[in-house]
């Protein structure tokens, strides 16, 4: 039997065309998102640390200094960014051109799985349950694209991207974005959480990301350590913030403010 | 993935995609020289791979709808997700030169989960409209299944 030829050697056009629906899917999100001054994925390593509490609290001063914010709730397993932003349920109206966000404190736009799923019920798939997680990641990272291009976010100066613990995440979002976002990371004050945040900020960095500082939460009582400040110095960002148990107002501005 | 006959060294091309419903898929290809056919027979979780992905096997058939992936495939959305924004509320009437529903195909509509209902009904509701069809009735729906490779919905 002679050679084979190989899957790159066949060019005849494909009903199915493949790459060019996944091409779509990324334009979709660019378009989307052409109205949206910068996008700032707030991330850490490490879970626990308060992502969203801080980018609930960022969003809301950002807002309230006259910026048009919106929230994506990237963590779709545990969606806080709702409650953390007073928004009450209600029905998301949705057009043939997209889904509108809600409307929380301050006025800033979010969507959320929270707002989609059953009160209390996970986040949960049909499909066949062997092995699914052959497939969970692609449709969780399905899910996350949809977030991004397909809800009628408007013109935004910036949009938060709230991710979940770990790498995952954001590794989708680069992919999804074609160009990897902005990282604002959050950490607490000890050497544990620093080292879990040191390796999220190395890998972001890796990848292209710019990193934007870092927001030292959870200070004053409770935590020793000097995790900011030394994730600061070896990655050359600024300390943005330093959070206390009981932050003022003031205090997110002045974050908003320096971001 | 792409299909090659060996025996005339020529792509194959993709003829029909079928959905049986135990969650499978069946898609045919056939040689554009020697017309053998062959058929790709994928298992569930295969399936699903392709799904999660949100692309179709032969390629698009009605224009991506907002948040359909998680519409189509989470299995534990709320029932008041969402609001048809801009769109007559009751289902009889055919308003804005939108088509009308019958009886009997508004019961099978109200068949549909309402996590997902709004976006079936968006689809059938283009779908009519496009060939001139003023009221959707079953069959119109099972016209449309077929034609659009609806089978999931």
């Amino acid at each position: 039997m002679p050679p084979i030829r190989t899957y790159h050697d066949l060019t005849d056009a494909d009903r199915s065309a493949l790459p060019e629906q996944i091409g779509a899917q990324r334009r979709r999100v660019a378009e989307r998102l052409t109205g949206v001054g910068r996008v700032i994925a707030v991330m850490s390593g490490k879970g626990g640390v308060g992502k969203s509490y801080v980018t609930a609290h960022l969003a809301r001063a950002l807002a309230r200094s006259g910026t048009a914010i919106g929230v994506l709730d990237a963590d779709l397993n545990g969606p806080t960014i709702p409650r953390l932003l007073q928004v009450v349920h209600a029905p998301r109206t949705t057009h043939a051109d997209g889904v509108e966000p809600a409307i929380g404190a301050d006025g800033v736009k979010c969507i959320s799985m929270a707002m989609l799923l059953e009160d209390g019920a996970p986040l949960a798939f049909k499909g066949p349950s062997a092995e699914s997680f052959v497939w969970r990641g692609a449709m969780e990272a399905a899910a996350l694209r949809e977030l991004l291009g397909d809800v009628t976010w408007g013109a935004l100066d910036t949009l938060l991207l709230d991710l979940p613990p770990g790498m995952q995440r954001y590794v989708e979002l680069c992919d999804i974005l074609g160009a990897p976002p902005a990282v604002l990371t959050v950490t607490i004050p000890t050497a544990e959480s620093g080292d879990a945040v040191r390796r999220a900020m190395r890998a972001a960095a890796e990848r292209g990301s710019k990193l934007v500082g870092i927001v030292e939460n959870m200070t004053g009582q409770g935590f020793e350590g000097t995790a900011g400040d030394d994730l600061a110095r070896e990655f050359a960002v600024p300390v943005l913030a330093r959070i206390p148990w009981h932050p003022t107002p003031d205090i997110w501005s002045a974050l908003g403010a320096r971001l | 993935m792409k299909f090659l006959c060996v025996d005339c060294d020529k792509q194959m091309a993709f003829e029909e995609r079928q959905l049986p419903g135990d969650g499978t898929l069946a898609a045919t290809f056939k040689c554009p020289t020697c017309g053998r056919v062959v058929a790709m027979l994928t298992n569930p979780m295969e399936t699903q791979l392709v799904s999660s992905l949100g692309v179709e096997i032969g390629g698009r058939t009605v224009p991506a709808q907002p948040l359909e992936t998680v519409r189509k495939m989470v299995a534990t959305g709320r029932e008041d997700a969402f609001d048809e924004g801009g769109e007559p509320r009751g289902h009889a009437a055919g308003g804005n030169g939108a088509p009308s529903w019958s009886a009997e195909a508004q019961e099978r509509l109200a068949r549909v989960p309402n996590f997902v209902r709004g976006m079936v009904k968006r689809i059938y509701a283009d779908y009519a409209k496009e060939r001139g069809i003023v009221e959707i009735t079953p069959a119109v729906m099972d016209t449309a299944r077929a034609e659009l490779g609806l089978e999931g919905m």
